[in-house]
């Protein structure tokens, strides 16, 4: 039981992870990671897999609006952006998978920064519906260009890496996580830098951060070129999974979802953008399950989708009037609680 | 260049500009008074469609009844959304209220799909259908009577906010809140009342745009265009709205007629982006001083 922490320096009080129970958790949390593609079926895994692309754009889009505090509803598009840099590179000139990932993630981010210079005169909520824009911008250019396969999209091969082919969930898995942990890793490092502070402090307030010293058109610009990257990665991970792309598969819903994901998780905070991509992922199978399980289920499937848009929906607004700070505020409740327990917290 | 087309493109695009216009009342409504971006305009547009055409065509109401109907029971739903998810997030960030706004429109999307279900419908014909010409162009019947009724609306709504006391209110309390409680006005009264006119207003442009296009789950995307119009008028701007709305009404009639219909929501994000470059709280919005 660990009930307190002594920190004897500031390196020690930095840390990322400060205590040997959270090297063990994460060592236990890493395990479990390994183990699960044994253990688990087919459906799981390919769940495992969405789940894993979702966390990643949402740990980017934490990154824009959860640290920065510049609210995006443009997401997919970048997504888009890395799928469709993916698909293209593939299926034109073969470059190898790692080559394509990272270039996803470049051209996403250069779509970002274009996106992110209107964020020093735009401000708030307009900055919001111009990244709305952002969406139907990229719908269009996907939909409307001969090397993007048009509305019919485009068809990926499997992913080869090391001669073998990745066109199962289990072996996607074992690209798709080790990506996604290594890229919250990252975002989890970077508010310990300057860049992250920076970030933190412009979200605080924008004008006291301009006073500070923080250059506010480089850092915008630099969240919104982080974030894209993010979300540019998830999208080529994203096209190796689905392996076929069209504009309809980065709708204005995807961007709202990931904005959904990151309120119900916890805005500002890594373990909320895991916690609420996975949630708000699981959510729609979770009803799928119940509707199998409902006597009659076969007359109410038609039913299905709606519900899921009223659940959705309701999940937003009742944890923004109930519980603002999300799941991972939820979380910490109840880890105080064992922490202080049998004392009342 | 055929002149002609230019200008029925032009005619038509305008008067569609009017149900813009309408509808961006109803946002701009709220958002003086309580400051909330209520990005479920369209939603609260196509939940009056729907409640029109239950009691039109489902009841069998006659229309002189159903129209009031549909607009009161649009306004009870204003009122329960203001009570249940707006009160609730008084003096949170503006962000909160915008993303409950955002799960609100899921959930009416969700329920008018569980009720009606996806399909496309139609509403009864109530407008006159016999062709309009003005000069040499031809506009289609329902979208000259909607403009006319939207105008009416408008017209109305302006005048109501310059003479009633309720209108007043509201005005007071749009500019200071603080001095508009000192002097006796109740002001949570004035932000149910913001909300119910502006659900009632968003059911009429509903109604319109519905018996012109069908109405469908999917006419929520309407309030995008609304958005758009709000954003570049200026989001407090009654006038912008209007300006505004009549404005992105020609460029979409411009660039559905010369370049497509994909290109219209296009064309009126690119206006968007350009106006917001230039001028960042859009045409006659209020440019707020921030100090430390």
């Amino acid at each position: 039981m660990r009930i307190g922490t002594l920190k004897e320096s500031y390196v020690a009080d930095a840390a990322l992870f400060d205590s040997r129970t959270q090297h063990v958790w994460l060592a236990i949390g890493a395990a479990a990671l390994c183990l699960f593609p044994f253990l688990a079926n087919d459906y799981w895994l390919y769940l495992a897999c969405l789940v894993a692309i979702n966390v990643a754009s949402s740990a980017g889009l934490n990154i824009l609006t959860g640290y920065t505090g510049l609210v995006s509803l443009g997401q997919a598009a970048f997504m888009g952006l890395g799928a469709y840099t993916v698909a293209i590179l593939q299926l034109r000139w073969g470059t190898p998978l790692a080559l394509n990932l990272l270039a996803a993630g470049v051209v996403a981010m250069l779509g970002g920064i274009v996106v992110g210079v209107p964020s020093l005169r735009v401000k708030g909520l307009y900055l919001a519906i111009v990244t709305i824009a952002a969406t139907f911008i990229a719908h269009f250019l996907f939909a409307n260009f001969d090397f993007t396969g048009g509305t019919t999209g485009l068809s990926m091969r499997p992913a080869r890496v090391f001669g073998t082919d990745l066109d199962t969930s289990f072996r996607l898995y074992w690209l798709i996580v080790p990506v996604t942990v290594l890229m919250l890793f990252g975002a989890a490092n970077l508010f310990r830098t300057r860049i992250g502070r920076a970030f933190i402090a412009i979200r605080d307030r924008d004008i006291s951060a301009e006073v500070l010293g923080i250059a506010l058109l480089r850092y915008k610009l630099l969240s919104f070129g982080l974030s894209s990257f993010y979300a540019g990665v998830a999208g080529g991970l994203f096209a190796y999974f689905f392996r076929v792309i069209t504009p309809e598969s980065f709708p204005l819903s995807m961007s709202i979802f990931f904005l959904a994901a990151i309120i119900v998780g916890g805005m500002g905070s890594t373990l909320g953008s895991i916690l609420g991509a996975a949630f708000m992922t699981m959510v729609p199978e979770l009803l799928k399950l119940i509707f199998d399980l409902l006597p009659g289920g076969a007359d109410l499937t038609v039913f299905l989708a709606p519900v899921r848009l009223v659940i959705f929906g309701l999940l937003i607004i009742v944890f923004l009037v109930f519980e603002p700070l999300g799941l991972a505020e939820m979380w910490r409740r109840t880890r105080r609680f064992f922490h202080l327990w049998p004392f009342r917290n | 260049m055929d002149w002609g087309y230019l200008f029925e493109v032009s005619l038509t695009g305008v008067m569609g500009g009017g149900l813009y216009a309408l509808a961006g009342l109803a946002f701009v409504m709220v958002y003086k008074a309580t400051r909330v971006v209520n990005l479920a305009i369209g939603e609260m547009l196509m939940a009056g469609g729907y409640l029109f055409f239950t009691f039109a065509a489902m009841w069998a109401l006659p229309l002189w009844l159903a129209i009031p109907a549909a607009v009161l029971a649009s306004g009870v739903l204003g009122a329960v959304i203001e009570q249940c998810m707006i009160r609730p997030l008084l003096g949170e960030p503006p962000i909160s209220a915008f993303m409950v706004t955002i799960g609100l429109g899921s959930v009416l999307v969700g329920l008018v799909e569980m009720i009606w279900s996806a399909d496309q419908r139609r509403l009864p014909d109530f407008m006159p259908t016999q062709a309009i010409t003005i000069g040499e162009a031809f506009l289609a019947p329902k979208v000259f009577w909607g403009a006319v009724i939207a105008a009416v609306f408008i017209a109305a709504v302006l005048l109501v906010f310059r003479y009633w006391r309720g209108g007043v209110a509201l005005r007071a309390t749009a500019s200071d809140q603080a001095a508009a409680y000192a002097v006796g006005i109740n002001v949570p009264r004035v932000f149910s009342l913001s909300w119910v006119v502006s659900a009632m207003l968003a059911a009429v442009s509903g109604i319109i745009v519905g018996s012109i296009g069908g109405i469908s789950s999917s006419m929520g995307v309407f309030g995008l265009t609304v958005l758009v119009v709000v954003i570049v008028g200026g989001l407090d701007s009654v006038l912008g709205a209007l300006v505004a709305g009549l404005l992105v009404g020609l460029v979409e009639g411009l660039a559905g007629g010369y370049l497509g219909g994909e290109y219209k929501l296009l064309a009126t994000f690119i206006v968007l982006v350009f106006i917001l470059m230039v001028r960042p709280y859009g045409l006659f919005g209020t440019h707020e001083i921030e100090r430390l």
